[in-house]
């Protein structure tokens, strides 16, 4: 049995430090009273209230989880598919190319991303809006789906397949019936990285976004610039509640998945 | 639905969303960089029409020139952000690999028990936004900061250290933002590590310090590697963190571009900008994707 | 088989498994004034509340090739590691060369070790893995190169010492493996299960390379395994290990033949444990014997002990399949028989084992070699048939 040693114990407690200190002082500063951010006023839950009372961040908000759930579910089914065509495809004319175009993405600066897409857009006479900032999110988002569902992909037993064929499915009943269902965590997890990737974006969306479709990032960013204030970290706190809850829930109903699906194989 | 039918629909949705939406844009953009400002909507000229017929696009082509990456060398702003970018990505990388390493190191030594969850609490800032953890340093280390006022309760410093808006403050972002892409393929690849392996070397007159550098590190090489370029790679084109936490003398490209296209609207320029960057970025985004697919293969074994 | 002359040899005297009498070793372990190489004293581990090592001592002597031997987890590789510097004892003392080792740290004991898993640094070339030791012994570049070819040599992979591990197969890896844990020249070279990842034909004529280089260097060898076929094959002397206790520490022939315990016995090859009542002392041809009966049987059965047992002890009669004749009518030569129904035949070729059923339901095996071809076999299913034994052929263990 490994235990910590000293050495280990303190390079872990130092790190997790560096990377929960600032979030928790953020939450911390949330409750404060005082207008001033970094001076302690005492407790209060006012900037919370003064939030659920701010019009323009409301819409920003529901502006922004409308764009967040179209374009994880679009990017779920594209990147899925995309999945598919990596790993099950063979060889096939142009192959090289959309590999390349599935990873590029992902490492791809977004202000080069953000500002393709709008020139693209303007070329295409769309008006920009909520439309363009979807679209644009499916494009990136879907390149993570992708990578997700592909890992899962590799590892999966294609025999499963082949006795669903065995047994008289058709190939695309064996697919709905036998393969989604197994890779189903996968594309859920796909999905909600993609959920969260549309939530957090700020350079793209401002690049292609429109009047009447401002995202909450984009909001927070133009308060941010103006300086700290107690309501932004209110806004930053419940974001981070709430994400935080749904990865956690996440992680834990996957592993209880895993630990039944464990247990029928026994 | 026949089976070359149904591979062709599965094939195509993707491929051509990609071409249209990935690939047709850039296309665009090496267009507009070789296009010339105009004050119009859109602020570019000549527009592209082909209702004008053939005389039009062979017209069209022969506006086009390099006039704006000439302008991008002309002027020391575009090739100072570009060495700044570089610069300061390097350094962080160097640096986040430096906290990186003894943290995933420790990771992988830690009591099985213990390891979901030391990795879940690595991945969870991942998933909550980038702006607000960017944003949670200002409080930080702005002058009447929460860092300040800690360090001159305790004495240290009798002057509040001036970090937000420096180049410091940009480290300090980046290394924070993108430690988890450093921490987490060292990390994987030290646990695949067998533990006999040191056993080994010890066994064979190592020490634990010699041990360390003779096994540990050229085995955690790949991930090493990996994690540097997935820190480098975003780090030259970031715009958040030197716009949020830098101040007016940190130059980087990726808000050089952005102030380019929002504040002086000049499209073709940054569009040039953004072709440049790219071309910076294609060759250790190339060497990434191939040291990707060598693990791949390795791994298939 | 013939059962007159199945006589017990004076123990000790039986060469070990595959080694020519009093080769290499000259049974060390014979010898009142014989200095041992390893010494372990009362030595006992402890993992938290788990006792993987109970209060072990053990001698082993230089040349000797010796076989730990146990199902898994019970404390082999403990004893092993502990001798390579990778575990301290919770207590007791391990002596190498009549030196406590405990303040010692690995990488400067004598001993090397060959992993279970090779642990082959898969960065280096074979050349490079073989090297490694040498280098940290601060050997000069020539004298490296020198040794390192030599040792290439000594397990036959010349033509392989640019290769990568993963560009070799199993068996090369395990020769690798084994030239750069014996290039350092140890006292002393652990092997944890060094063939367990091969399969059994490779295993087979592995075990017999081993004996050789072996022999030929001269080393003292210790090898953990739990594949009791290999520990005979390869070793002068086997410990038996069992819950953290060495149950018995033999030649392979007296482990086989002379089992000490009901463990033992049954965990070497083969063996009928039959319960049995204790009668009483008897002599047989000279030998000191137990006669005893059987549950459901009226008859009287004789056997040699382990230990003098009580009348009216509850005890086993182990016997091993091959040492039982099976036929259709009584022996009134042997000294047991008892008649049973054939239950089984289990046909390997070149034997057959009969499952006869006893009259108080208990079924023993009966092994006899095919001479003739199968379809000539006399005894068929349902067949009442008499199975007999010298009185020499078993032996009583205390429950």
């Amino acid at each position: 049995m490994r235990r910590f040693t000293w050495f280990n114990a303190t390079s872990l407690t130092f790190g997790f430090a560096f990377l929960y200190l600032p979030i928790l002082l953020l939450i911390i500063y949330s409750f404060n009273e005082s207008k001033l951010v970094t001076v302690w006023g005492g407790f209060s839950t006012k900037w919370y209230g003064e939030l659920m009372r701010n019009e323009a961040m409301l819409d920003a908000a529901w502006v922004t989880l409308r764009v967040a759930f179209f374009s994880a579910s679009l990017a779920a089914v594209l990147g899925t598919m995309a999945a598919l065509v990596l790993v099950r495809a063979g060889r096939f004319k142009g192959r090289t190319l959309f590999s390349g175009m599935v990873y590029a993405p992902l490492v791809m600066p977004e202000v080069i991303t953000g500002l393709s897409l709008l020139l693209l857009f303007i070329s295409l006479n769309l008006d920009r809006g909520m439309l363009t900032v979807t679209l644009a999110h499916t494009t990136f988002s879907m390149c993570y789906v992708a990578v997700v569902v592909s890992s899962r992909l590799v590892t999966f037993d294609r025999s499963l397949e082949e006795a669903a064929l065995d047994l008289g499915a058709s190939p695309l009943d064996a697919f709905f019936s036998v393969t989604l269902p197994i890779i189903a965590p996968a594309v859920v997890a796909g999905w909600l990285l993609a959920f969260t990737l549309s939530l957090d974006d700020l350079v793209i969306a401002s690049f292609n976004t429109g009047p009447g479709a401002t995202t909450l990032p984009i909001k927070i960013y133009s308060a941010v610039r103006l300086g700290v204030s107690p309501e932004i970290n209110a806004l930053s706190t419940i974001l981070i509640a709430v994400v935080s809850l749904g990865v956690i829930v996440a992680s834990l109903a996957d592993k209880r998945l895993a630990k039944s699906r464990g247990n029928q194989a026994q | 639905m026949s089976g070359k039918w149904r591979m062709l629909t599965l094939i195509g949705a993707p491929y051509l969303w990609l071409l249209l939406f990935f690939l047709a844009p850039f296309v665009i953009v090496l267009k507009i960089a070789l296009s010339d400002t105009a004050i119009s909507i859109p602020p570019y000229t000549p527009q592209f029409d082909l209702s004008g017929g053939w005389p039009a696009i062979s017209d069209f082509f022969s506006n086009l020139d390099f006039e704006n990456f000439k302008w991008l060398i002309d002027d020391s702003l575009y090739i100072n952000s570009y060495i700044s970018s570089l610069t300061i990505a390097f350094f962080s990388t160097l640096l986040a690999l430096l906290v990186g390493f003894p943290f995933a190191y420790a990771m992988a030594r830690a009591p099985d028990n213990w390891r979901p969850l030391l990795l879940m609490l690595v991945i969870l800032p991942f998933w909550t936004s980038f702006l607000i953890r960017v944003y949670s340093w200002i409080g930080i280390l702005k002058t009447e900061g929460l860092l300040n006022q800690l360090l001159m309760w305790l004495g240290i410093i009798d002057q509040p250290l001036i970090i937000m808006n420096t180049n410091t403050a940009v480290y300090i972002g980046i290394v924070y933002s993108y430690l988890p892409f450093m921490i987490l393929p060292i990390y994987s690849t030290l646990e695949k590590m067998d533990e006999s392996l040191l056993e080994a070397a010890i066994d064979l007159g190592c020490n634990r310090i010699s041990a360390f550098w003779l096994v540990t590190v050229p085995l955690a090489l790949p991930g090493i590697i990996a994690g540097c370029f997935l820190v480098f790679i975003p780090a030259v084109g970031e715009f958040v963190i030197p716009d949020l936490l830098g101040g007016t003398q940190t130059l980087m490209i990726g808000k050089t571009l952005w102030k380019e296209f929002f504040s002086n609207r000049d499209w073709p320029v940054a569009s040039a900008v953004a072709i440049v960057l790219l071309l910076l970025l294609v060759v250790p985004i190339l060497i990434f994707q191939r040291l990707l697919e060598r693990q791949q293969e390795a791994e298939a074994r | 088989m013939v059962a007159t002359s199945d006589k017990t040899p004076a123990k000790g005297t039986i060469g070990s498994g595959n080694r020519k009498p009093g080769e290499s070793t000259s049974q060390a372990w014979l010898k009142e004034d014989s200095v041992p190489i390893v010494e372990f004293r009362d030595v006992t581990k402890r993992f938290g509340d788990f006792t993987a090592v109970d209060n072990v001592s053990l001698k082993v002597y230089p040349g000797e090739f010796f076989a730990l031997l146990g199902p898994s987890g019970c404390g082999k590789s403990t004893l092993l590691r502990m001798l390579a510097g990778f575990e301290t004892p919770t207590s007791g003392t391990i002596l190498l060369d009549g030196k406590d080792i405990a303040s010692t740290p690995p990488n400067l004991r004598p001993v090397n070790m060959m992993f279970q898993s090779y642990a082959l640094f898969p960065h280096l070339t074979v050349a490079q893995n073989i090297a490694f030791g040498l280098k940290r012994a601060g050997m000069q570049k020539g004298a490296v190169e020198e040794r390192t070819r030599e040792m290439l040599r000594l397990v036959k992979m010349e033509q392989f010492s640019g290769r990568k591990p993963h560009q070799m197969s199993g068996g090369q890896r395990q020769r690798v493996a084994l030239a750069r844990s014996l290039a350092r020249n140890p006292k002393l070279l652990l092997l944890d299960e060094p063939l367990g990842a091969l399969d059994a034909k490779l295993r087979e004529s592995t075990q017999f390379e081993l004996v050789n280089i072996q022999e030929k260097l001269g080393t003292t060898f210790i090898i953990v395994t739990h594949d009791q076929e290999e520990a005979m094959t390869v070793a002068t002397r086997i410990g038996v290990m069992n819950h953290g206790v060495l149950a018995q520490v033999d030649t392979p022939a007296d482990i086989y033949e002379n089992p000490k315990s009901r463990f033992v016995a049954d965990f070497i090859g083969d063996v009928n444990l039959i319960a049995a009542k204790v009668g009483g002392a008897r002599k047989v041809d000279g030998e000191d014997c137990i006669h005893f009966t059987v549950d459901g049987y009226k008859q009287d059965f004789v056997a040699r002990s382990a230990e003098p047992l009580a009348k009216g002890t509850e005890a086993y009669l182990a016997i091993r399949p091959e040492k039982i004749t099976i036929s259709k009518s009584k022996d009134t030569q042997a000294a047991n028989q008892i008649e049973g129904t054939v239950d089984d035949i289990a046909y390997v070729g070149n034997l057959s084992t009969y499952h006869v059923r006893l009259a108080n339901g208990s079924v023993i095996k009966a092994q006899e070699a095919n001479r003739r071809r199968i379809s000539n076999r006399q005894i068929t299913w349902e067949d009442k048939v008499w199975l007999s034994w010298t009185a020499g052929g078993g032996l009583l263990l205390a429950n």
